[in-house]
């Protein structure tokens, strides 16, 4: 099983070995699922001057409850880029965990990593390979961002690929957002974004159209001051993947609270 | 039809065994010890890609002598297998064991069943929180598995430099002595009539396993830094080995005169080093 000459993929690699572990290939009983299962919901993703910066807000929810107060829903994909899920959170997490073991295994077999745009296609394919379980309301959208390491211009090499439910990738120009809070965050950023930002400001942007998607959407949660919950946020820049520490996304959440208070409307 | 003839149980095996070794004795050396930091492969390749030690999980190294082909089959089996459990399970459940284990059944399986063995020698090593908390497990073509005392030689001359391992190694060595105990151990044999040798940087394979780093620890030692940690004068800390990761020596893979070796092919590893044929099996 384990010593067959083989490829590199480790998806193509289950589906011989395991094939009921891949998410798209258990069947599945007819009618809509949709209220079965949490849904996660807002990520943002902005490119920045030598990199990239993704957030997410921590709510899950299940039809009009809150099923989790802090869920995680940005993570490193590998050193150099980030993935963020929406849609149905436990197919989400799952899917997020083989393409963490996907680009890990391809990075260890060869000895090289793939190309940035080989990671996005690969994500591709394994949204497509969820389809049907899509189609009956289990759809799972991630937003794939990272640094091109090949990039000739290193204030270029942060980039954005956002997935529809039968595959994708769309390379997205400077920001996107993927989830149910995403037409307020996308407009949000719309208004607010610049060519070159820094890093940091970037991060401030982020958490500012993650509360304009919160202000507007039920699904999408703002950053929590009692409970002390904020949002994700991560960085892929030429010095690998970075999640801002609790303090330091507490300070953002908190400078754009304080924003608000003055003006709500940003 | 041809004639049938009758082969004991015992002399097949001793046959396979003698290839097996005299393949394995043929090749160059690799060194695995247990250090403060973490735990040092130290292989004599002449090329740069064709890896001898590579990384197979969080806190799992692999190394090998004998036949790339082979060693190579083992080596992605191997990840396989860790990532396959690592996902199932948790990233912790990941064990040097149970992929020794799985080696060893493999390897046992091939040796008595197939008609040519495989001329391997490997070690799976797998980095604690302390030195006496290594595991190093030697594997050899047939399928026994040997756990090691934080040292251990492959290849080659593998007994002569396990001698002089054995006599200078302690597990609270620093990343430099331990670089340059394994760079005298492997260049203490091989020389005009069994004298000792020089083996550039450029020659060498160098990777640790980062007792400190949390998540993958694997590192390659490569280019400037591992030209600093080989120089007796400057005495670096481990943390040198993360600083340069991947840039290796402008040239990386000029084979010397008399190493004689061809570098061109993949499957060409077992003839490494054939003026070594006359010497006494490891």
């Amino acid at each position: 099983m384990f010593t067959n000459a083989g490829t590199s993929s480790f998806t193509t690699f289950l589906s011989r070995a395991a094939p009921e572990m891949l998410p798209g290939r258990r069947p599945l009983p007819p009618g809509m699922a949709a209220d079965l299962a949490p849904h996660a919901t807002t990520i943002v993703a902005i490119s920045a001057a030598g990199g990239v910066v993704m957030a997410g807000d921590r709510r899950a929810t299940m039809g009009n409850l809150i099923a989790q107060r802090d869920i995680e829903k940005v993570h490193p994909a590998d050193a150099y880029s980030l993935v963020g899920i929406a849609g149905t959170a436990g197919i989400g997490i799952e899917l997020m965990r083989l393409f963490q073991v996907e680009l890990e295994h391809y990075e260890k077999i060869e000895g090289a990593m793939l190309s940035l745009d080989g990671k996005a296609n690969r994500l591709a394919s394994m949204i497509r390979g969820n389809l049907g379980a899509a189609m009956q309301g289990l759809a799972v959208i991630p937003l794939f961002a990272g640094f091109d390491l090949a990039a000739s211009d290193p204030a270029r090499a942060g980039r954005i690929f956002s997935f529809d439910v039968t595959g994708g990738p769309y390379e997205e120009t400077g920001y996107d957002a993927i989830g149910s809070g995403s037409i307020f965050a996308r407009s949000a950023l719309k208004k607010r974004f610049r060519a070159g930002l820094s890093i940091d400001d970037a991060a401030r942007l982020a958490v500012e159209a993650l509360y304009d998607a919160a202000d507007d959407d039920t699904a999408t949660g703002g950053p929590d001051l009692t409970r002390r919950i904020y949002p994700v946020v991560m960085t892929a820049t030429a010095e690998g993947t970075h999640r801002l520490t609790d303090a330091e996304t507490a300070a953002v959440a908190e400078a754009v609270v304080a924003g608000r208070m003055e003006n709500p409307g940003g | 039809m041809a004639m049938q003839f009758y082969a004991s149980p015992e002399q097949i095996m001793r046959d396979r065994s003698e290839l097996a070794r005299k393949g394995i004795a043929r090749g160059r050396s690799a060194v695995v010890l247990s250090y403060s930091g973490g735990v040092l492969f130290v292989a004599e390749n002449l090329s740069s890609t064709l890896h001898k030690v590579s990384e197979i999980y969080d806190r799992i190294g692999f190394a090998a002598v004998g036949r790339y082909n082979e060693f190579e089959n083992l080596r992605r089996a191997g990840v396989r297998m860790a990532d396959l459990n690592g996902l199932s399970y948790d990233r912790r459940d990941v064990t040097g064991l149970a992929l020794a284990n799985a080696y060893a059944q493999t390897l046992g399986a091939i040796f008595t069943e197939q008609s040519k063995p495989f001329e391997v020698e490997i070690c799976v090593a797998e980095v604690g929180a302390t030195p006496q908390d290594d595991a190093l497990y030697r594997l050899t073509y047939d399928g026994s598995v040997n756990d090691e005392p934080g040292r251990m030689a492959m290849g080659g001359q593998a007994d002569a430099i396990a001698g002089s391992l054995k006599s200078q190694h302690r597990p609270d060595m620093s990343l430099g002595e331990a670089v340059r105990l394994a760079l005298a151990a492997l260049s203490s044999v091989g020389g005009e009539g069994g004298a000792a040798r020089t083996i550039a940087a450029n020659q060498l394979e160098v990777a640790v396993l980062d007792r400190r780093r949390v998540g993958r620890t694997f590192r390659r030692i490569t280019g400037a830094a591992l030209t600093t940690l080989l120089d007796a004068d400057a005495d670096t800390d481990a943390t040198n080995g993360s600083t340069s990761t991947e840039e290796r020596p402008e040239h990386p893979a000029t084979p010397t005169e008399e190493a004689k070796k061809p570098t061109t092919s993949a499957g060409s590893a077992d003839l490494e080093g054939q003026q070594a044929d006359d010497t006494p099996e490891a």
